[in-house]
Parts: C-alpha cells; sequence; structure tokens
C-alpha cells in the first residue's frame, strides 16, 4: 500500500462492475450495517477515480494493479484481524514480512529454486510467530511489547542477512509469476492467492471451533478460560497464523517485485491494523470480521491508487488515511450505540 | 422554628444497567455529624448507590437534596464542590506521583494562575497529615511506595484538603491492621465532631456498633430498613435484614428419599491460605449440597479452587473417584465439573455473543468435526438446552446482553447442561436476578438434581441455601462449623452460628 503506483498507458475503458439489484438483493438482505457503508465508501472511491481519470483509473490494467498491491498486505491483514479480533496486537507483520522475504532470497536459498522460496519464507514466518506466540502465552508477556521487540530483532536480523543490499530473485518460474499478463485461472496469482486466504479465514473464523475459541478469547478471556478452553494455546495458535500470514505475503512480494529487500513490509503493521479497524474490528477484542477488514485493505489501495493517478503527493494520502481512519472510528461508535 | 433538614437525603433513587436493576427506590438520610452506616451483601447495591452519590452514575429516577435543595450530581466534580468526597476502596490514587501532589491533584496551590506552588502544597499536606495522626508520612514520597494503610491515610487527606461536608468510606477497614482501626476510628470521631458526616460502609457488624449511630441495610437494590440505632438494634436482627428473604419463595420440593449412591464429588482436605482450611465434603448425583456463611467466610474461594480456577495449597478433587489435576479448569470441566460463577457477566459470559455461541462455547467439539462447525446441529442443540430451561426469549440467536439476569443465569446453565456436565458449582445463582424469576431458577435447579446431577450450592442468602440444599455446611472464617440436613436447620441457628464469636445480643 506503501508503494508508488505506475498506471499502465495503453487504456481500454472498462466496466465498472455495477450493483446488480436481482443478484445481490439477498446478499445485501444478510449483510450487516456495517460491511454495507464499507462497500459505500469503495464504490464512492471507485466513483470518484473514475471521474477524475476515467481513461487511466477504470483501466483493466489499472484495476489489476490495485487488486495485486492489496494482495500482499490483504494476506497480513487476515493474520492480524484473528490477532486483534483475540484481544491481542501483532506489531512485528511488516518486520517479518521484511525477514521472511531476505531470508528466501539469499543465495543458498535461491538454489532450491521456486519451493525453496516459498518454504523457506513460510518457515521463517511461522518460525517468528512461533516466538512471539511463547513469549506472550506461556511468557505473559503483553502483546505489544512482544512483538515490538520482535519488530526490532526481526528488522535487524534482515539487515543482518542483506547488508543493506536488493536481493535479485534469479528464479524464472518465481519471476514468471511476477509477470503483467501471468493468469492462474484468469486471475493474477497474487490477487488468486489473496483470494484464497481471505475465503479460508473467511471459513476459519465463522465455521470453525477456532474460530470461535478465538472471538472468546477475545470477548472474555476470564469466561473463556471457566469455559474449559485452553486460553494459552489459542494465543500461540494465533501469533503462529498471523506469522503465516506474513511468510505468505513475504512470497507474493517477493514475486511482486522479484527480489527481497530488508526494507520491505515497512509499517505494514500500521496499514494492516488500520485496515481492520476500518473494517469494524474492536481493538479490545471480541468482534472482527474479515470482509470488513479485507474491505478496508482494498479501500486503502484505491485511495492510494486514485491519488498517484492524479499526481497527489504522498503526504496528502497520509492525512487522508489519517482522516479516514477516525471518521470509521466515529460512524461505528454512533451506529454501535442505535442498535 | 422548622427542624433542620437532613444534610442528604436521597429518595426513590433508582439504577438500572442492561438485565439487573441495581437500585430499586431506595432512600437514604444522612444528618450533619452522625456516622451513618451502609450495610449489605455484595451485590445490594452498596457500590451502586455510594457511586450515584459521589456523581460517577447518574440515577434513572428519584430525587437527592443537599440540604434542603434539591441538586444533580452530574459529575464527580459537581458533588466535590458541593462537600461530599468518597473514599473507594480500590485507591484511587496516582502512584507515581507524591503524596502532596496526590493530595492536591486538581486544586494544587499555584502562583499567577499555573505555576505550581510546590512547597505549600507539601506544608497544607504536612498539616493535614498530622490532623489524621500519621506526620510521619513524608509529603514528598511517591504514593507507590506507601503501604496500603498509610495510601488510605493519604486518600483521606486529600478528601479532607476539599472544604468537606460529608465522607463516604467504602470498606476502608478491610486493609487495616486493628491498631490502624483504633486510629481510623479516632479520625472519624473528629470528624462528625466537626460536623462532618461520615457514610461508613463495613461488613464487619462489631465495627458498625462501635462508630456508627445509625444503620442503613440495603438488600437487592431494596433499603429495607432505614435509619436503625445502631447501637441499640440487635445483631441477629441486622443480619438477619442482610440475609433475609423480603419475598417468601417456593421453594421445590425435595425427593422423598434422600439421594443414596456413591458421591459424584468428592473434596478432601482442601485449604487454601488465607481463603480456607481442611474442607472436606461429598456430593451425590441428585443431591443439591449448599454452603452458608458471611462474606469472608470463603464462599466463593472454595468454589473456584474445586473448579481448579484457583491452586489449593493442599488438599484433593476426586470426582468418581479420581482425583483431578489441582488448579486446572479444562481437567475439572473434561471430568464433568460445571460452574456457574458469581460475577456472571465478568466470568461466564461473552457479552458481544448469541445466546447459541455462549451455550456452545463449553461443548465445540459435539457438533464439530475437524474443527468445522455443523451450525445446523450447534442451534439445534442451543435450542433444546434453553427450550428445557424455559429460556426467554425462545430464541437462541438473540445477544446474551439483551437477556434478563434470570435468563442469562438459564443460558450459563444451558451451557453445562448440553456440555453433560455431572457436577453443577453455583455460586451465588440468585444474584441480579430479579425477585420474581427465582422461584422459576429454584425449580430448574432441583428438576436438574432429580434428573441426576449433583449440585453444590454457595448461597449469602441463609434462606436460599436452607430452602434448596439437601444439606447445608455452614461455613465461617474458612472452617466448616457445622454440617446437617436442612430440613434440621433454621435461619436462627444459621445465624447463630455464622454469627459465633461476633459481639452476642
Amino acid at each position: 500500500m506503501t508503494q508508488p503506483v505506475s498506471p499502465p498507458r495503453d487504456s481500454i475503458t472498462d466496466k465498472v462492475p455495477q450493483d446488480r439489484p436481482s443478484a445481490w438483493r439477498g446478499l445485501l438482505a444478510r449483510t450487516d450495517v456495517r460491511t454495507l457503508s464499507l462497500l459505500g465508501v469503495l464504490a464512492a472511491l471507485i466513483l470518484i477515480g473514475g471521474i477524475t481519470k476515467p481513461d487511466e483509473f477504470l483501466d483493466t490494467r489499472n484495476l489489476q494493479l490495485v487488486l495485486t498491491q492489496a494482495s500482499v498486505i490483504g494476506v497480513v491483514t487476515v493474520g492480524m484481524t484473528f490477532v486483534i479480533v483475540s484481544g491481542g496486537i501483532d506489531l512485528s507483520v511488516g518486520a517479518i514480512v521484511a525477514l521472511a522475504s531476505v531470508w528466501a532470497t539469499t543465495v543458498a536459498t535461491q538454489e532450491y529454486g521456486f519451493a525453496g522460496i516459498l518454504f523457506t519464507a513460510v518457515v521463517v514466518g511461522v518460525g517468528c510467530g512461533l516466538v512471539n506466540g511463547v513469549l506472550i502465552a506461556y511468557g505473559a508477556m503483553v502483546p505489544f511489547i512482544a512483538t515490538l521487540a520482535m519488530l526490532a530483532s526481526a528488522r535487524g536480523l534482515a539487515l543482518q542477512i542483506t547488508d543493506g543490499k536488493t536481493q535479485i530473485v534469479t528464479v524464472p518460474s518465481v519471476l514468471d509469476l511476477g509477470e503483467r499478463d501471468a493468469y492462474v485461472l484468469g486471475i493474477p496469482p497474487l490477487v488468486l492467492v489473496f483470494a484464497v486466504v481471505t475465503v479460508i479465514g473467511w471459513l476459519v473464523l465463522n465455521r470453525t471451533t477456532f474460530g470461535r475459541r478465538t472471538v472468546a478469547v477475545g470477548g472474555n478471556p476470564e469466561a473463556a478460560r471457566l469455559a474449559g478452553i485452553d486460553v494459552r494455546r489459542q494465543r500461540l495458535y494465533l501469533y503462529l497464523l498471523s506469522g503465516l500470514c506474513c511468510g505468505i505475503a513475504a512470497f507474493l512480494l517477493i514475486v511482486l517485485s522479484g527480489s527481497g529487500q530488508n526494507t520491505n513490509g515497512n509499517l505494514y503493521e500500521l496499514d494492516a491494523i488500520a485496515a481492520a479497524i476500518i473494517g469494524g474490528t474492536l481493538l479490545t477484542g471480541g468482534r472482527g470480521t474479515i470482509t470488513g477488514s479485507v474491505l478496508g485493505v482494498l479501500i486503502f489501495t484505491t485511495i492510494t491508487n486514485i491519488f498517484a493517478l492524479n499526481n497527489l503527493q504522498s503526504d496528502v494520502q497520509q492525512i487522508a488515511k489519517g482522516a479516514i481512519i477516525v471518521a470509521a472510528v466515529l460512524v461505528q461508535r454512533r451506529t454501535a450505540s442505535t442498535t | 422554628m422548622a427542624p433542620e433538614p437532613p444534610l442528604l437525603s436521597m429518595s426513590g433513587i433508582t439504577k438500572s444497567f442492561p438485565g439487573v436493576r441495581a437500585l430499586d427506590g431506595v432512600d437514604l438520610d444522612v444528618l450533619a455529624g452522625e456516622v451513618h452506616c451502609l450495610l449489605g451483601q455484595n451485590g445490594a447495591g452498596k457500590s451502586t448507590l455510594i457511586k450515584v452519590l459521589a456523581g460517577a452514575h447518574q440515577p434513572d429516577t428519584g430525587e437527592i437534596r443537599w440540604r434542603g435543595e434539591q441538586v444533580t450530581l452530574r459529575s464527580p466534580i459537581a458533588a466535590m464542590r458541593l462537600g461530599i468526597a468518597t473514599i473507594y476502596q480500590e485507591l484511587d490514587l496516582v502512584e507515581h506521583l507524591s503524596v502532596a501532589e496526590n493530595v492536591h491533584l486538581g486544586h494544587e496551590p499555584t502562583a499567577a494562575g499555573f505555576v505550581v506552588r510546590g512547597k505549600a502544597a507539601k506544608e497544607s499536606t504536612a498539616a493535614l497529615l498530622k490532623r489524621l495522626g500519621h506526620p510521619e508520612i513524608d509529603p514528598a514520597r511517591l504514593v507507590g511506595e506507601l503501604s496500603a494503610a498509610q495510601q488510605q491515610i493519604v486518600s483521606m487527606a486529600r478528601a479532607l484538603s476539599h472544604d468537606v461536608r460529608l465522607i463516604v468510606m467504602d470498606e476502608p477497614s478491610a486493609a487495616l491492621d486493628p491498631d490502624e482501626v483504633d486510629n481510623l476510628f479516632r479520625i472519624v470521631g473528629d470528624l462528625t465532631a466537626a460536623g462532618v458526616a461520615v457514610v461508613y460502609i463495613s461488613h464487619r457488624l462489631e465495627e458498625i456498633r462501635r462508630i456508627g449511630d445509625r444503620v442503613t441495610v440495603l438488600k437487592d437494590g431494596r433499603a429495607v430498613a432505614n435509619g436503625l440505632p445502631a447501637k441499640t438494634t440487635p445483631t441477629r436482627e441486622v443480619v438477619a435484614l442482610m440475609t433475609g428473604r423480603n419475598v417468601e419463595y417456593v421453594f421445590p420440593d425435595r425427593p422423598d428419599s434422600p439421594p443414596s449412591g456413591e458421591p459424584v464429588l468428592t473434596v478432601r482436605g482442601l485449604s487454601r491460605a488465607g481463603e480456607f482450611e481442611a474442607l472436606d465434603l461429598e456430593v451425590r448425583p441428585g443431591e443439591i449440597v449448599g454452603l452458608a456463611g458471611l462474606v469472608g467466610s470463603g464462599r466463593s474461594e472454595i468454589l473456584e479452587t474445586v473448579y481448579g480456577a484457583r491452586k489449593p495449597t493442599t488438599g484433593q478433587v476426586l470426582v468418581d473417584g479420581k482425583p483431578l489435576k489441582p488448579g486446572s479448569v479444562r481437567a475439572a470441566v473434561r471430568a464433568g465439573l460445571g460452574l456457574a460463577p458469581e460475577e456472571r457477566k465478568a466470568q461466564a459470559l461473552l457479552m458481544l455473543e448469541s445466546v447459541t455461541r455462549n451455550v456452545s462455547v463449553s461443548s465445540m467439539s459435539r457438533f464439530s468435526s475437524g474443527g468445522w462447525i455443523d451450525r445446523g446441529a450447534e442451534l439445534g442443540a442451543a435450542r433444546s438446552a434453553t427450550r428445557e430451561l424455559s429460556l426467554r426469549p425462545d430464541n437462541p440467536s438473540v445477544p446474551v446482553r439483551t437477556l434478563s439476569g434470570g435468563n442469562q443465569q438459564k443460558a450459563v446453565l444451558a451451557r453445562w447442561l448440553l456440555r453433560g456436565c455431572k457436577v453443577l458449582l453455583l455460586d451465588e445463582p440468585t444474584r441480579g436476578v430479579d425477585v420474581g424469576a427465582r422461584a422459576e431458577l429454584y425449580a430448574v435447579v432441583r428438576r436438574l438434581a432429580d434428573e441426576g446431577l449433583a449440585v453444590l450450592l454457595v448461597s449469602s442468602e441463609v434462606p436460599e441455601v436452607l430452602g434448596l440444599a439437601d444439606r447445608v455446611l455452614v461455613l465461617r472464617e474458612g472452617r466448616v462449623v457445622h454440617t446437617a440436613p436442612a430440613r434440621e436447620l433454621d435461619e436462627h441457628r444459621v445465624l447463630d452460628l455464622v454469627m459465633e464469636g461476633s459481639p452476642a445480643s
């Protein structure tokens, strides 16, 4: 979300997916006000983009680019949502993405090819999550502090591995996935991964015992404990899950940029937390939705894209992001108090 | 000449929170220069009442008159401006500030409007501490370095640094040694001699007799006695007001033959340092065993230790003859124990969630395979469990927070019913439950016992224990002082047992 956007030049105006009332009615009836308002904001942004830069913004390539850029932070945000719903926080996600991306692109790792890179990225992510989880669940450390420590040390280790240099990926199968016209099942591969992670995340949070336990631990840890839930083990699993998402995101970033850098994932933790919050996740735990968080990511990524297309500087983008966070929380408090 | 109006007169105060009516038309008159004691069990409404008085809660209805004039206490500052100061049990001091800074917090002596005159603050603090009999406390020390008793003195100095007419003290003696209590009483005496009124909250009846002038007793959010003479009202009458019933409940019939069979729950020599000692008890299937005792007798601590939520110092808990791993809730739940805790909202319910999810949380494996929840089966199971307990409304999809206190309790019971637990531990089952809904809850508990459940019941209401339990263990200061079938006990006998050692009257 923080990378600059360079929209493609060739412009083919494509139709924006408009609301088709008949097909959507059933879905809308079951969607809550919060999700609807987020969809409304996203629609308004698409409208603004379409009006200000009709040729460039609505170009298929550009929309693909928006989704592709949303993929990396989106996968991180799915993991973050679980952690926040459980009443925790993970400040180390950006640093874990950086560490996993550089560890997976060292010369030694690249010798093992595609599988070596993917495997290393995931294992490093899960490993960092394990350290976080053990410190928080069994070492009784405050999540803010444990993950802040991980943020610092993972970034430091990433710098040590790269010595500040960009590690270029030379494995063709990895680079091919990042090509502009690479498609899997007709979808850009990164977007496909994002979609799969989102769907799995939604199912796990809403349809499994794991998801229920997560919500229970976040909503009332004492009640969860007295109901017979192993609160500590659940906390451990949640940080492992966040680490896993970071590992996947690191792999996506390697594919996207064709390299590994120790500056990767800079401020991802803030972007992911912000997306979860505007998506309606309570920072105190116990409530949150994957749908809301993913919409939050799409809103932020779209804003970044529109601003870049209109040649507005990143300082303006940052101010707009801040304003949106405040507005979203105020609106949610209003709707929460009236229901 | 018209008689002087009371310093404070509260009338018809009501205050409701979601699911519970904390205050239900309470009256309280406090005269200048008197020590007015406020008595009541946990949850009787004392804290809510003093928070209304301190301006921290706004009453739903009712009138507050201060020196004859109607007032609205919009905020703690408004109450303080009138001269009402509250010393809470949980001391509200800033640990990282000095004594003088705490005493003058919010009204620091200043020069030119904003420069704090530290020396003046220290001098006036030292004078206040001397007046309170503690000149040894250095106004420059950090509050976090002081003992609990000293912190309380600082809290009192803060109250006195305002022009105070009425001080509310919430269990001020709880953290004090006997000689510190004497000093506290001397201070209270000095204050009242100077015309300040004191509202004194304590569970210790002997203290109330020593320093109190009048007593108001709260129960279930109502004042069951107003302004009784503190020195001459018999202790038994006061305790009976606190623990007694103000409505005749219909208790369900006991089975004709006492339950036989092997005990499902056995507790042997269970102790926790400072809480309770050498507890032995047995509960058979179909039997309801009650623990009766006053606050501080270790009632709730016993249940939580049996359940594994606290680790015992010594002793064993056995279910079906097999010892449980001490201090493990999961082991207890797996062995078939279920707890309906005293603080339902804080300890049992997921307030943001539906009734279904609250009921299913302990039995998720029953309608899931490979972690995947069959939501149809879940809803069906929750519905049949809540229907069996006649939970209202008959729709388990509603959020649990919208339920009344009695129905929230039924949701907790449904959780354990669905789990198929063998031993139900009930801690104050009718706390926060409307008086009208209690009889139904009693019938539910008895029916569950008749179906073979073993029940261990704790209640601060003696008639509840006597009416519901088959067998009663009377506790005093963490020890069982008497065990008998409930039929052979009456309220007077139990009150005599729990009060043994307090001043007779």
